[in-house]
């Protein structure tokens, strides 16, 4: 293969007409800063893609409400679009419905989980609802035997917490 | 149009309740007792900043002169910042800092709550996020404020001494004025009689729990909603708003 043929194969990026699906699929490359595994669809933070008249109108939603890698996301999202050759497009921040990490991808719980970060249980779970503690089984060797350091963890979406099998500390993904 | 200087002036007192008490959570960083606490107060700062944010943005569009959030943080007065007194008061100890977050987050999370079903949307959408982050700072604050009640006799010494020292800026969180009492007539606000049961409640449960007495009712501080601050407000102003008047417009 000659070199300026692998060129042309990277400029096929660009995007001509641009298609909901084909934004959706352009966006997977744009990930959390704070957690570089997941990309903003995976988490739920990209909330809707429309394309009217090759106008590309792109929705977000925040984690938390002073979470900083909220600007961070999208301006990534800007210049991912950018760099695809999309002109016409805006990105639109809304507030409700509210973010709930339920809205996190099985996929994407699973790359956290493999990133070493336990996934957030869900909203519904029976335990939580009843006041119980819930059971965050380590990230690194699964045991159930786990107790939380803090509410508050490395960043405003996280705690920490501990294993008392292999005595790692480990951070999870809080249930909001 | 009427509603709209209520309106601001209501957007105002929650985004500068979550501001100041922004700022002072803030001046813990990197001096917490231990790490995992100077990180928790870290986040919980980020917390109601955000929540200060969202509630100054919109306070500027109804404002209508062009200022943002950062604006009205930054280079408003004393005098113009509407905040309670509870928020201002010093860092103290951390036991006075955790009696005044629970303090509040007692009450601002029945606020928020009952704010999500608020007539005017934005604010439901704004309060519908702050919910949730709320619910977390409350049972934190709660479990150190029974940790600290229920724990060593030095330790509920301190805990009760912050009880006392800032009881008398609980008064203030429910006081209905004009401002209130026309948002309440509009469905934006809620009646403040509501959210003074469940604030009640809340000390009770957690109270007793911590074996702390709580204080009886007395003279009850007020005049932040008017502007009109304790001698802390303005060392704190000075602080935070420094850069902006040194340099102004500087951006990072």
């Amino acid at each position: 293969m000659r070199v300026d043929a692998a060129i042309d194969l990277t400029m096929t990026s660009k995007i001509t007409s641009p298609t909901r699906e084909g934004i959706y699929a352009l966006l997977e490359n744009v990930k959390d800063p704070e957690v570089p595994v997941i990309s903003v669809r995976e988490l739920g933070v990209l909330r809707d893609v429309a394309v009217v008249d090759g106008n590309v109108f792109v929705t977000i939603t925040p984690t938390y409400t002073g979470c900083p890698a909220m600007d961070v996301m999208r301006e990534d999202i800007e210049k991912e679009l950018q760099n695809a050759g999309i002109t016409r497009f805006k990105v639109t921040q809304v507030l409700a419905p509210a973010w709930t990490t339920d809205w996190i991808t099985e996929e994407g719980k699973a790359k956290l989980l493999a990133y070493g970060i336990a996934p957030p249980q869900k909203t519904a779970d029976i335990r939580a609802l009843k006041g119980e503690a819930p059971i965050v089984p380590c990230p690194q060797c699964g045991s159930k035997d786990t107790a939380m350091i803090s509410l508050f963890g490395s960043t405003a979406c996280k705690a920490l917490w501990k294993c008392n099998a292999c005595l790692e500390p480990f951070d999870q993904f809080k249930c909001l | 149009m009427a509603q709209q200087l209520p309106l601001l002036t209501y957007l105002l007192r929650r985004g500068d309740d979550n501001l100041i008490l922004g700022q002072r959570l803030g001046e813990w960083c990197g001096h917490g007792p231990q790490l995992e606490e100077d990180i928790a107060l870290a986040n919980r700062a980020l917390d109601v900043i955000g929540q200060a944010r969202n509630y100054l943005q919109y306070a500027g569009e109804v404002e209508g002169k062009q200022r943002t959030e950062d604006d009205l943080a930054f280079l408003r007065p004393e005098r113009e910042f509407v905040n309670c007194k509870l928020v201002e008061q010093h860092n103290g100890d951390y036991a006075h800092t955790m009696v005044r977050s629970f303090l509040y987050d007692a009450w601002h999370l029945p606020l928020q709550k009952a704010l999500t079903k608020s007539s005017d949307e934005r604010i439901a959408a704004i309060a519908g996020k702050a919910v949730k982050e709320i619910s977390y700072h409350l049972r934190a604050s709660s479990d150190w404020v029974i940790r600290f009640g229920d724990g060593t006799a030095e330790s509920k010494e301190r805990a009760q001494n912050a009880l006392n020292a800032l009881w008398t800026y609980t008064g203030e969180l429910f006081v209905q004025d004009e401002v209130d009492q026309a948002l309440i007539k509009a469905g934006v606000a809620p009646d403040m009689a509501k959210i003074k049961a469940e604030f009640d409640r809340t000390m009770d449960r957690v109270l007793a729990e911590a074996t702390l007495e709580r204080p009886a009712d007395a003279y009850m501080a007020t005049g932040g909603r008017q502007g009109v601050h304790s001698e802390h407000m303005g060392l704190l102003l000075a602080e935070m708003q420094y850069l902006q008047r040194a340099y102004p417009g500087a951006e990072w």
